[in-house]
């Protein structure tokens, strides 16, 4: 048909074809070349989505898509919850792709994988040689098993920790508490350039702000440590290519394990392949594609197949030892397969299990079962020990639910108006309840007619809730509104109980009705002789839902007269604050 | 190499290296000297003070037309038509071409029916007002107690200044620049919501008719209140000297008190539909105190009770006339 088929001045200008003969475009759109593209979606459709996560730009969006397909948050929930939440069972999505084409996720959607592939890649001043050896194997890969092993033993045993390295749990929090702050910083500095400087209109720039509208730079506690986290990490990318994707990853391991029934691998052609290793060059999950390929490490980056000379790499279903076939002694170069002959001097194809010995995995299960008390027994996340400060935001279930369920994403914090929302430091949450999200007044106060946080939280640590629960109104009157505290008056600091000058800026703004805040009037002489009348606030503990925006605008701004504490909370009887016949503790009953 | 080392360097080279060292002393000794700060004071940052206009935003004084427009019916539309025909219509406060910048009440995140914001709708029928008169641009802006754009949105304030064709302007933290405030008792320079107000030509404030836990009301003279940023907590402690100080800041073109709804009791806040009662009026005038005033003894309904001291320290310094018995008021009956 090809031959019928004749253009003008063809045989002038052939059309370009590669070295091999195939037409140009084989090699244009290569499957590498696809992978990148997939990368590149996937990174810019988190960053989306997280800029999404915003009263304004919500908008319907699932913002916490990626937490929710994330099968390792899935799992680990399932295990220490025996439930599934809500969207998390969209970690399918991932699992069973996984189950068949290995650990492709890593290398094809996970958005840290590709900040560290990208990151390695912009800084590779190696040679082609010294990139071989970087990429060979090492025993340190076994760690990660190692972490799995230790948080799935204490997710079973009630404490969920997962989020300290699952890598989409911590670039949320990353770009949450160090990177959009600094994005805001960016921007407000830009806009106001453009606009007093050229007389430009700003507008175009919002995108840059992570938090339009947001009257105050956004703050969050301990994000120094959270930035020099990641600068850490991913600049361990020049020591070891992808560190933290081959060493540390809990969901790169849970993968990997999932990855050994894999049918489709990497395969080596025995008869084709020289043992020149140029496949390590560029082997992304240092996964020996030279030899017995380690399906548990396998990114399938696709990279070997691209760079290897003899074309003896393929991916497709490999379910055969092709040296059982074998005829003859490979290493002396006697051996045939299938009638062609052997030319690799390496006869193994694959390894599927990860290279963890028995009494390892054992070491950690011991290490995961000795952790939990460590964590649980100490005082910060006890009933009899908590911090007052460590005041959770509305929906959240009860303390010791709440720690089988927060993956310490900080999407919540990432999404609340008023920067309430902050990490916990070890302060407030303990080494257990690091990262999770606690309220801080003198930062910002719980909007009361906002449920954001609950909306987006993937896992239930904050249940979703609505509106009229949140305030206990229509069907929800009788259990009466979620109060996450109460209010006390430090009446020595106080303005007017202590300074005879009047204020009451906290009754102003108690957004509750009736109000939390009373006062008693008292007209007295002051000092200079002045008479002056002043209204003294109380509390009615009753009527308080712990808001703290009395706290946030008391003018005493360092230590506040009117403050918050955790006692009182609604979602746990063990820090109530009443007897029963109070109405705020009426939904027990 | 070692011979290299030794050897002398030509009379070039050592005239062309000591010329390039003294030339690069010179240039650090000059930058210096220009930078120089010998008490520390240069090294503050610069902290440019702003000024409204003199005579602020107010239009020419009338001895003919009432001092008060009240008019009240079912209608929002009419309603406001009617309160601002009642003193003049719209055309005595804007002209062709004026940058108008109108300040509802938006602190709180509270849906408009419960009384703590400026109803949605009047400040839709007052957009709309405004530019039919001709304005050429139309801005609305306050900085509100809780997140601004959850209370814009909330408030249902966000949607109609839009879709009646202004632009919201919400506060950022590059917003706000100090404003001096000659004769004023507390707020002499106080940090001040410029950006709305660069090259506006005139001001409207339109507010709710507000129960006030400490200064007893919040009317359209509190209003301003949402224009100023800084340590707001601080006003309580003299809460009369700054509304009063409020009153001296902002002389408006004109004030809307909004009285379709009243919250007379739990404000500012309110939360409840209880607190709330209908009014179904709406007032205007040139004049905050007068209109104040008004809401007072017949929107708060608190005929018997005194005026709050915020109206006499204000009508002291001659900022208006809370009497507004003594004044020509034109009531309307509208739709």
């Amino acid at each position: 048909m090809a031959s019928t088929l004749v253009i003008p001045g063809w045989e002038k200008h052939p059309p370009k074809r590669n070295k091999d003969g195939s037409p140009w475009w084989a090699r244009t759109f290569r499957i590498t070349r696809v992978r990148i593209a997939s990368q590149v979606f996937f990174f810019s459709l988190f960053l989306f989505l997280l800029w999404c996560t915003w009263f304004s730009r919500l908008g319907g969006y699932p913002v916490s898509l990626f937490l929710e397909v994330d099968p390792l948050v899935g799992v680990a929930t399932a295990i220490s919850t025996h439930t599934v939440y809500r969207w998390l069972w969209r970690g399918l999505f991932v699992l069973v792709p996984t189950l068949l084409l290995g650990r492709a996720f890593c290398n094809w959607m996970c958005p840290y994988g590709t900040l560290h592939q990208f990151v390695g890649w912009v800084f590779n001043i190696w040679t082609n040689k010294n990139n071989i050896d970087r990429n060979r194997y090492r025993p340190a890969y076994q760690i990660k098993y190692l972490i799995l092993a230790v948080f799935l033993v204490m997710a079973s045993l009630g404490s969920l920790q997962i989020g300290l390295l699952d890598p989409i749990c911590l670039l949320v929090r990353t770009l949450t508490t160090a990177v959009a702050p600094a994005s805001d910083l960016a921007h407000l500095n830009l806009a106001a350039a453009l606009r007093e400087r050229l007389g430009m209109d700003p507008a175009p720039l919002l995108f840059l702000s992570s938090a339009p509208g947001a009257s105050e730079q956004r703050i969050f506690r301990g994000a120094w440590f959270v930035g020099l986290l990641i600068v850490g990490l991913v600049g361990m990318n020049l020591v070891i290519p992808r560190f933290f994707c081959r060493v540390l990853c809990p969901l790169g391991a849970f993968l990997g394990v999932l990855a050994r029934f894999a049918p489709f691998r990497i395969k080596r052609d025995l008869t084709k392949c020289t043992d020149c290793n140029a496949c390590l060059r560029r082997c992304e999950g240092a996964s020996d594609p030279q030899a017995a390929l380690r399906k548990s490490e396998c990114f399938v980056c696709f990279n070997c197949i691209d760079d290897c000379p003899e074309d003896a790499l393929s991916f497709g279903l490999g379910p055969l030892e092709f040296k059982d076939f074998m005829v003859g002694e490979p290493r002396k170069g006697t051996a045939t397969l299938f009638g062609k002959p052997v030319i690799s001097k390496i006869p193994e194809t694959v390894k599927s299990a990860p290279a963890v010995p028995r009494r390892r995995w054992a070491f950690a299960v011991l290490g995961g079962v000795l952790a939990y008390p460590f964590l649980r027994l100490s005082a910060a996340v006890n009933k009899r020990g908590f911090s007052a400060k460590a005041i959770r935001p509305p929906g959240s279930v009860e303390e010791s639910e709440f720690l089988e369920r927060c993956i310490k994403c900080d999407q919540c914090i990432r999404v609340c108006p008023t920067n309430v929302l902050q990490p916990s430091t070890l302060a407030e949450g303990g080494l257990e309840g690091l990262w999770t999200p606690v309220m801080n007044f003198s930062i910002g106060f719980c909007q009361l007619n906002c449920t954001l946080c609950s909306e987006v939280c993937p896992t239930g640590a904050i249940q979703k809730t609505s509106l009229a629960r949140k305030l206990g109104v229509g069907e929800h009157a009788p259990k009466g509104p979620i109060s996450v505290g109460t209010a006390f008056f430090d009446r020595g600091r106080c303005l007017p109980w202590a300074m005879e000058t009047p204020c009451v800026v906290c009754e102003e703004v108690c957004p509750v009705t009736p109000k939390a805040i009373g006062t008693y009037e008292e007209t007295i002489t002051r000092w200079d002789g002045t008479k002056v009348t002043l209204k003294k606030p109380y509390m009615r503990p009753e009527l308080c839902i712990g808001c703290g925006i009395c706290e946030h605008e008391c003018p005493v701004l360092d230590s506040p007269a009117v403050y918050v504490t955790a006692v009182g909370e609604t979602r746990s009887q063990d820090r109530s604050l009443l007897l029963e016949t109070s109405r705020k503790t009426k939904e027990k009953t | 190499m070692d011979e290299a080392e030794h050897a002398r360097l030509s009379r070039r080279q050592v005239l062309r290296q000591v010329a390039g060292v003294a030339a690069g002393a010179a240039a650090a000794g000059v930058l210096a000297w220009r930078l120089r700060d010998p008490t520390g004071e240069r090294g503050k940052p610069a902290q440019p003070e702003l000024s409204l206009p003199a005579g602020g935003y107010a239009v020419e004084a009338s001895s003919v037309l009432p001092a008060l427009g009240v008019a009240t019916g079912q209608s929002v539309d009419a309603m406001v038509r009617g309160a601002v025909d009642a003193i003049g219509g719209m055309a005595r406060f804007v002209s062709r071409g004026d940058v108008v910048v109108i300040k509802p009440n938006v602190a709180f995140e509270r849906a408009a029916a419960l009384g703590a914001t400026t109803n949605p709708e009047v400040v839709r029928a007052l957009v709309l007002l405004v530019r039919e008169a001709g304005a050429r641009e139309v801005r609305v802006a306050d900085n509100p107690i809780e997140s601004p754009e959850a209370c814009f949105v909330r408030s249902g304030v966000q949607r109609a200044a839009v879709e009646a064709g202004a632009t919201v302007y919400l506060p950022s933290p590059r917003d706000f620049r100090t404003l001096a405030v000659p004769g004023a008792t507390w707020i002499v320079r106080w940090p001040f919501f410029h950006r709305p107000f660069l090259g506006a030509t005139k001001v409207i404030g339109v507010s709710p008719v507000k129960d006030h836990n400490l200064c007893r009301a919040s009317m359209t003279t509190k209003n301003w209140y949402g224009l100023l940023g800084g340590r707001r907590n601080q006003f309580h402690q003299d809460i009369h000297g700054i509304i009063a100080d409020l009153a001296l800041m902002m002389r408006p073109s004109l004030v809307l008190l909004d009285g379709t709804r009243v919250l007379f009791r739990s404000g500012p806040t309110g939360g409840s539909l209880s607190d709330v009662r209908p009014g179904n009026t709406v007032v205007s005038s040139t004049d905050s105190l007068a209109a104040d005033a008004f809401g007072w003894h017949e929107l708060l309904d608190r005929p018997s009770e005194p005026l709050p001291a915020y109206f006499e320290k204000a009508a002291a310094r001659g900022l208006g006339n809370p009497d507004w018995k003594a004044q020509h008021v034109k009531r309307v009956q509208v739709g």
